[in-house]
């Protein structure tokens, strides 16, 4: 068992850096004195000292006397700030399907419950190698090759789950999701409600999704905006191999049916994560690099293209603030809004579609908490709303591109 | 065999004249319509219904088309490998190779009035259907001149003067619009049937059960052709099915079982197919095949399968070497001229990859074609009607 951090709000070993993006540590440098300020709230967020503002996953970590759910987003200490990856010593290095099949691996260890369905998931190793090993590992139950049903195998998952097993239902590709979409929206995400609390579904669903390398139309959808009106499950959104571990530990641990997005361009990300046993918060967003001219939301793929704009707006000068958002239901707003009381400006941008995406949600939404304090309209970029096109030149401009970003910028913070 | 021995005969009398004419391929052989019976290697297997005659009809003229058609097609999925090791295909591809003799067997029995329905693993679906070589490479590597104006890739191709509907993504997911197709065909009164081609693995998709339950009850003239290659992606029949005889797995919709790699056997089955449906509604046929790329480009092939598995299967059963072994011992072309055949036909392939290689790319405005029909002028998209459209800087 790998080594367990003590305390919560002491740990200067703890304390883990927000800067995991690639080349973020050029940007942290200049905006270090606004760190601490923000210190102290993430202490609260997410320690088991006192108040616990966010849903599941927290208390239940507290519950189960774990240790320490670190608070991924900003370090505890202003000591360790500009640091790349983590302040730990020892941390290995590893791709970011790796750490989620590290995350999924150690759950399996931890509790017997926990069961990963899905296509190939099994002799085959996954086909983004994320159930890699696994089989082989745990047995053909606990690692179960599912035939090509995904209605079927994703209700059988959520009938699992409300006996008590934990499983990980993975779809190859998010938009097969789409055959399950019965089954999401009306078991997994209503039957805690319908029976008045008497089942619980903790089950994990899981895929890459989004706009790869030219995959095609079918093969390119991104399902968080379909999936965000049901209620009763939970969203989030990997982006780096820290949060990535962190959050599907988190998703398996939770009592709440969790929706895992992955993205099909992001397996291969390289970085290095602690040794020691971590836990990302669910509910929680993740600041990327703080400033203070523009609050930038953003999460998943599109945070790389947003911190590949980052770089060329320093240098024209600006200070943005990029927050990955992480959580797409229920969205962070305790981060968000303070980040807007501070800048005043909202950029959001998103791989979504411009209808219906997380965006235009997210935009709902701040518009109605925090009118007062925006100096500007919130702006939000989005992919076309169109089918996402096989040609490469059309795809690409299908997404939105980090020249957009720039522009955008300077049209806000006119 | 008194047949084979006549052209025999009128081949050598020929002879010195074909050579005169320095055009080797197409001497008169290859226009003999003459029937010939030949009989499938392999019996066929029924459910419900009878079994069609072991004897197919066919002539010189077909087997050597089947043998042009093939190695067309042949070469081109592995032209298509190559393109995309070099990375002018991107994203998913997946080949038919090993799989052609059903593309062609299914056209030899039917007309271009019948539809045809298929899954992602649809070139040569697309080129038995009358695509061209060129529109296929174009749309491959995503230029404008393919057959979906580079939009659609690998998995998209359609072909509506041809009644060929695509070219689908989603495993299975043809199969109730296959239905629907039939169910129009049937409505119109065209006298013309519907062939919904899905995988072993598409077999246990629920959308089958309910579009099959529905067409059995409306007697549709569906025919769903179950292209059993034994593997669904990684997992092969005897872990995903508990009853690998897809055939029977209409239960109520008779079915019969076809050695896919027999071009002929398929024609038969087919022929024998349509006419079932156009008098008694569905039926399910279900073409024991085999491909010899793994899954997609993405895919080796082999961590599932042993290479021995592969080679085994390409020596006894590859479908083309069936043919080529046909037109030898039936006298109706030489070694030499199925090599001449051959090589014509890479040329072919070639030449079309270098057209397709030069065609341009789609321009920006294509992103927003094909959206909506235009009609009353609706340009614009999206729940708030702007025009959505980001111009780069």
């Amino acid at each position: 068992m790998s080594a367990i951090l003590q305390g919560a709000g002491a740990g200067a070993a703890a304390a883990l850096s927000p800067f995991n993006s690639i080349d973020s540590n050029k940007v942290v440098a200049p905006s270090r004195s606004s760190l601490s300020v923000r210190c102290k709230r993430y202490i609260v967020a997410g320690s088991d000292d006192g108040t616990n503002q966010s849903f599941g996953s927290s208390s239940l970590v507290a519950r189960r006397s774990q240790p320490l759910m670190i608070p991924n987003a900003v370090s505890t200490t202003k000591a360790d700030t500009a640091a790349s990856s983590t302040s730990s010593k020892s941390g290995h290095e590893l791709l970011l399907f790796e750490a989620l099949q590290e995350g999924l691996e150690e759950e399996m260890d931890r509790d017997p419950h926990v069961c990963v369905m899905g296509e190939d998931v099994g002799h085959y190793g996954g086909s983004y190698k994320v159930t890699k090993g696994l089989a082989d590992k745990f047995g053909d139950l606990r690692v179960l090759d599912t035939p090509i049903c995904e209605n079927a195998f994703t209700g059988m998952g959520i009938g699992a789950a409300m006996t008590g097993l934990r499983p990980v239902i993975e779809g190859m590709n998010m938009g097969f999701l789409l055959l399950a979409f019965n089954q999401i929206s009306n078991n997994c995400g209503m039957l805690h409600y319908t029976s008045g609390g008497q089942f619980t579904i903790p089950v994990v669903i899981r895929g890459p999704g989004g706009v790869g390398r030219q995959l095609g139309a079918e093969h390119s959808q991104r399902l968080e905006s379909y999936f965000q009106s049901i209620p009763g499950i939970q969203m989030v959104a990997c982006s780096t191999p820290y949060n990535a571990k962190g959050l599907m530990k988190a998703a398996i641990r939770s009592e709440n049916p969790v929706i895992l997005f992955e993205h099909v361009l992001l397996y291969n990300l390289k970085e290095s994560i602690p040794d020691e046993e971590y836990i990302c918060n669910l509910e929680e967003a993740e600041m990327v690099r703080p400033g203070e001219h523009i609050t930038i939301l953003t999460y998943s793929r599109m945070r790389y293209h947003v911190m590949q704009a980052a770089k060329t707006l320093v240098n024209k000068g600006y200070d943005p603030e990029v927050i990955d958002i992480r959580s797409l239901k229920p969205f962070d707003l305790h981060t968000i809004g303070n980040s807007v009381k501070k800048t005043h400006r909202v950029l959001i941008v998103e791989e979504c579609m411009r209808t219906g995406g997380i965006g235009a949600s997210l935009t709902a939404a701040i518009n109605e908490n925090f009118h007062d304090y925006l100096d500007a309209p919130v702006m939000c970029l989005s992919s076309q709303d169109v089918p996402t096109p096989y040609a490469g030149t059309l795809e690409e401009w299908t997404v939105v591109q980090p020249a957009q970003i720039v522009t955008a910028v300077e049209q806000l913070c006119q | 065999m008194a047949l084979s021995r006549l052209s025999s005969r009128s081949n050598t009398f020929l002879k010195p004249a074909i050579t005169a004419l320095h055009s080797p391929i197409r001497r008169h052989v290859s226009t003999d319509t003459s029937p010939i019976t030949i009989e499938t290697a392999v019996p066929f297997t029924s459910h419900l219904c009878e079994s069609p005659s072991r004897s197919v009809e066919t002539s010189s003229e077909e087997i050597l088309a089947f043998f042009r058609d093939m190695a067309q097609m042949r070469r081109m999925e592995i032209a298509a490998d190559s393109l995309y090791k070099a990375k002018l295909i991107r994203g998913f591809c997946h080949l038919y190779d090993g799989q052609e003799a059903l593309a062609v067997g299914m056209e030899a029995a039917i007309t271009k009035k019948d539809a045809i329905i298929t899954s992602y693993r649809d070139h040569c679906t697309f080129i038995g259907r009358g695509g061209k070589l060129v529109d296929a490479f174009s749309e491959l590597m995503g230029r404008k001149t393919g057959c979906s104006h580079g939009k659609g890739g690998s998995m998209h191709f359609y072909k509506k003067d041809a009644s060929f509907y695509g070219g689908h993504g989603i495993v299975g997911a043809q199969i109730p619009l296959g239905c629907g197709l039939a169910f129009a065909q049937k409505y119109n009164k065209d006298e013309a049937v519907t062939f919904v081609l899905y995988g072993d693995g598409a077999a246990n998709q629920g959308q089958l059960f309910e579009a099959l339950n529905i067409a059995a009850l409306w007697d549709l003239p569906a025919i769903l052709v179950c292209e059993n290659n034994h593997y669904g992606m990684g997992t092969a029949t005897w872990r995903s099915a508990k009853s690998p005889a897809y055939f029977k797995r209409g239960d109520y919709v008779p079915g019969l079982k076809v050695d896919g790699m027999d071009a002929l056997a398929v024609k038969q089955a087919c022929k024998f197919a349509k006419e079932h449906a156009l008098k008694n509604g569905p039926i399910i046929l279900e073409m024991d095949t085999y491909r010899y790329h793994g899954h997609s480009m993405s895919d080796p092939g082999s961590t599932y399968r042993t290479r021995d598995e592969i080679s085994g299967v390409r020596q006894v059963r590859d479908p083309i070497e069936r043919v080529r072994k046909l037109l030898l011992s039936h006298d109706i072309a030489t070694e030499k001229e199925l090599k001449d055949m051959e090589k014509e036909i890479r040329k072919e392939v070639d030449d079309a990859v270098a057209q397709a290689k030069e065609s341009p790319v789609p321009d920006s405005s294509e992103l927003f074609t094909n959206m909506y029909v235009k009609d009353c002028g609706v340009e614009s998209f999206g729940a708030d009607r702007k025009d959505l459209k980001v111009t780069l800087p």
